[in-house]
């Protein structure tokens, strides 16, 4: 016989687990409506692939899985989609999700299924199955499976650990079904096997479950399988995966890593099955075994479909007059389902409905004593007291420096609290915020980044400009300056040939004919053409030509005038003397012809 | 007497050849506590401060030309954590803190003048010219710089509502009620 060891801490609450035992486990009745969220598992949010109006049948893909981690959704029953729109989540904000709304048409036709053996399959196809039929962690985490079944190529995988250990009071839906399905389990646990290669298989139940051990130890014996079924003490929170990992295998996982480089995975029941029955039958995640306990008249499992409403589950378990409200998971670490129209979803193991006799109203919170009893059960070795101390006082930092992301929330400390402190609560909130700070100070980071790519972009386009100016005006001075220089060149080479001017260029002509200055002492001295010299004659046949250009334009409003047109100008302009004001350009610009 | 002298001296100038060394060798490239300020503030590049972004803020703040009370996306928490670093005096925020939000483009009223691209100082918009464009609101800062430049208004700022994935778990606080 294996020996096991032991995690620190855990608590002994109340198991209440035998109200919701006694009857087997039941196919829930069709719900009128059902709510369908595309976003059920950690990772990528699927896409709608239907739209409303849309006959839908059982099983049939409505959000494609977006990206590798993420899990595909599908249609729990066949019926008409109503409407793909927000609708309240099973979540204890209250807030709305992207839902496929399904009105069921009774008859609960099945898509074509194809029942596939997966031995002869290559590995990574099977874990593209899994993916495709919704196969997620339904201990609660809601982790894609598939995502965990590919084996660390550094570390030799050496233990696969089964969770049926169930720690949280009052839920018992992995228990019955690991009484009433056993072999199913077994199959599902063998389909892991075969993908992670591990040297044991490890399925741990607690002892407070001697039929399920049973039923296991019967299924493992009947397919001649050499898994360890043990019966774990009980001890909460013994199913845990990293104390469950600890009791098992004696492996302490530390913060910092993830279980598969100790070379150990975990899974639940639950997901062992529902991958059985996708791989081999070809039947995606549809439905869920959801027990319904607490203050109802029957108590007992259902197996209900993804997306039933909360009031039409709880109707079936007959809730009692008094009851206030609905827990979602256990009492340890549940939360309180905001509205009776949330759906059900992949992550719910458990509705407890509540009551002020069930559970009463907290008392209200007294300050923290330091007596220490926090971290004595603290089943990861924290320091309850220290980290609620900080988040208290929003030092989120100092609550990082005591590790509070080792925290895994199980509610021991606030169990066991005597001054009643919400201890979990306190933890949750400075968690969320420092994520939060953490996404914050990420998006500020590339905000600053991308803020400094694009001055440096624009202060490298503002050279590039200049530069392409000053390489223009450079080209434009040069094509200048050559120009300059053969009209200075051309008279010198010319008055040695012929008193009359080459006429190379039209503005070597202007330039020479019109300005003796620049083009005496170059005809005169007959010297050798020097640079000051063709500047000097480039600018003066510059300015000779702005004359020129001057001189051209003339108002050209004034020609062909009539005769009494000519004398009306006359007459005005003679007015205009009288007064003393010039005569008007036309008249001038007419004297010559005239 | 003279030995001693001597070796005073020989330690002065080995001592100095080193400190001369090390303030060369471990020269700190600008000022560190710019850094420390620049990282407080929400790089929004909004200009509300007047500064032109927020590393001439921050050098501002340094500088002590600025106080560090004027930054809006901030808010008083920014406020806080500035007084906390510079050790000084916690003043209320000059304007008023807004609530988060991002712009957004209304697609059928966009001209495609290419005019918020160019206000964006976080190249958060996409688009070309005559072309619709659109937000990229993973990207956008909310710093409202987009807003003026259009000449169609085509650029409203919504508020950022509280979705599951950005929701957090509040403070706990115990409900108090009232008992008969």
């Amino acid at each position: 016989m294996l020996s096991l060891f032991k995690f620190k801490g855990g608590v002994k609450p109340q198991t209440n687990k035998t109200q919701s035992v006694s009857e087997p486990i039941a196919v829930a009745p069709l719900p009128s409506r059902l709510f369908v969220p595309l976003h059920q598992s950690i990772g990528g949010t699927p896409q709608p692939l239907v739209q409303a109006g849309d006959r839908v049948l059982k099983g049939q893909l409505i959000g494609a899985a977006d990206g590798w981690i993420s899990s595909a959704v599908h249609a729990p029953t066949s019926g008409t989609v109503r409407t793909i729109a927000e609708h309240v989540a099973a979540h204890p904000s209250g807030l709305t999700t992207l839902s496929v709304e399904i009105e069921p048409d009774g008859k609960d036709e099945w898509i074509e299924r194809t029942p596939i053996d997966y031995a002869t399959l290559p590995p990574e196809r099977v874990r593209e199955l899994l993916r495709e039929a919704g196969v997620v962690g339904l201990g609660g985490a809601v982790f894609p499976t598939h995502g965990k079944l590919t084996a660390s190529k550094t570390v030799p995988m050496d233990e696969l650990v089964i969770n049926g250990a169930e720690c949280e009071p009052f839920i018992t839906c992995d228990d019955l079904l690991m009484r009433e399905r056993a072999e199913e389990v077994i199959r599902g646990v063998g389909i892991f096997r075969d993908l992670l290669q591990p040297k044991r298989v490890l399925i741990g139940i607690e002892d407070n479950k001697p039929e399920a051990v049973a039923a296991l130890q019967a299924a493992v014996a009947k397919l001649g399988e050499k898994f360890e079924v043990i019966a774990v003490p009980t001890r909460y929170p013994a199913g845990g995966a990293k104390q469950l990992i600890r009791v098992l295998t004696g492996k302490e996982v530390p913060s910092t890593k993830r279980s598969t480089d100790l070379g150990v995975q975990c899974f639940n029941v639950a997901t062992a099955y529902t991958a059985w029955r996708a791989v081999t039958h070809g039947e995606p995640v549809i439905s869920r075994i959801v027990t319904l306990t607490g203050n109802v008249e029957r108590p007992r499992n259902w197996e209900a479909l993804i997306g039933t409403p909360l009031s039409e589950f709880v109707a079936l378990g007959q809730p009692k007059a008094d009851t206030n409200g609905y827990l979602m998971g256990g009492p340890m670490m549940g939360f309180e389902m905001p509205a009776m129209d949330a759906p059900l979803v992949k992550a719910t193991n458990c509705i407890i409905a509540g009551s002020p006799t069930l559970f009463p109203p907290k008392a209200p919170e007294m300050p923290c004593i330091r007596c220490g009893e926090c971290a004595k059960v603290c089943p990861h070795e924290l320091q309850p007291f220290e980290m609620y101390w900080f988040s208290r006082a929003h030092n989120f930092g100092k609550t990082q420096e005591y590790h509070i992301f080792d925290c895994i929330e199980c509610g021991c400390c606030s169990f066991v609290c005597p001054s009643r402190i919400p201890l979990v609560q306190y933890f949750r909130f400075a968690k969320s915020e420092i994520w939060a700070r953490e996404k914050e100070k990420n998006a500020a980071d590339q905000a600053k980044a991308r803020f400094e790519w694009k001055t440096e972009r624009e202060e490298r386009e503002k050279a590039e400009k200049a530069e392409k100016l000053a390489r223009a005006a450079a080209a434009q001075a040069a094509k200048k300056a050559a120009e300059a220089a053969a009209a200075a060149a051309t008279p010198a080479a010319a008055s040695d040939a012929t008193p009359e001017p080459a006429t190379e260029t039209a503005v070597a002509v202007t330039a020479q004919a019109l300005l003796p200055a620049a083009t005496e002492p170059a005809t005169t001295t007959d010297a050798p053409v020097d640079a000051e010299a063709a500047k000097k004659a480039a600018i003066a046949a510059a300015m000779e030509r702005a004359r020129a250009q001057r001189a051209a334009i003339q108002p050209k409003n004034t020609e062909n005038l009539t005769l009494l047109q000519q004398k009306d100008i006359a007459a005005v302009d003679a007015l205009r003397q009288q007064a003393g004001i010039e005569p008007s350009p036309a008249a001038e610009a007419e004297e010559p012809k005239s | 007497m003279i030995s001693a002298i001597a070796i005073m001296a020989l330690g002065a100038v080995v001592l100095g050849a080193l400190l001369g060394y090390a303030s060369i060798k471990f020269r700190v490239e600008g000022d560190p506590l710019v850094e420390k300020i620049e990282a407080i503030l929400p790089q929004t590049q909004c200009g509300q401060c007047g500064y032109p972004g927020c590393r001439p803020y921050a050098e501002a703040i340094n500088k002590g030309e600025a106080d560090i009370n004027l930054c809006p996306p901030g808010g008083m928490e920014g406020v806080q954590r500035l007084a906390d670093l510079l050790g000084r005096e916690v003043k209320p925020l000059e304007a008023e803190e807004k609530p988060k939000a991002v712009a957004f483009i209304d697609e059928q009223t966009c001209i495609g003048c290419t005019l918020c691209i160019q206000a964006c100082p976080v190249d958060a918009i996409v688009g070309a010219a005559k072309q619709m464009h659109t937000i990229i609101a993973d990207l956008c800062t909310g710093c409202e710089l987009c807003v003026p430049p259009c000449p169609v208004e085509c650029i409203s700022m919504p508020q950022i509502t509280e979705n599951l994935d950005n929701w957090k778990w509040k403070y706990p606080v115990i409900e108090l009620k009232k008992v008969a």
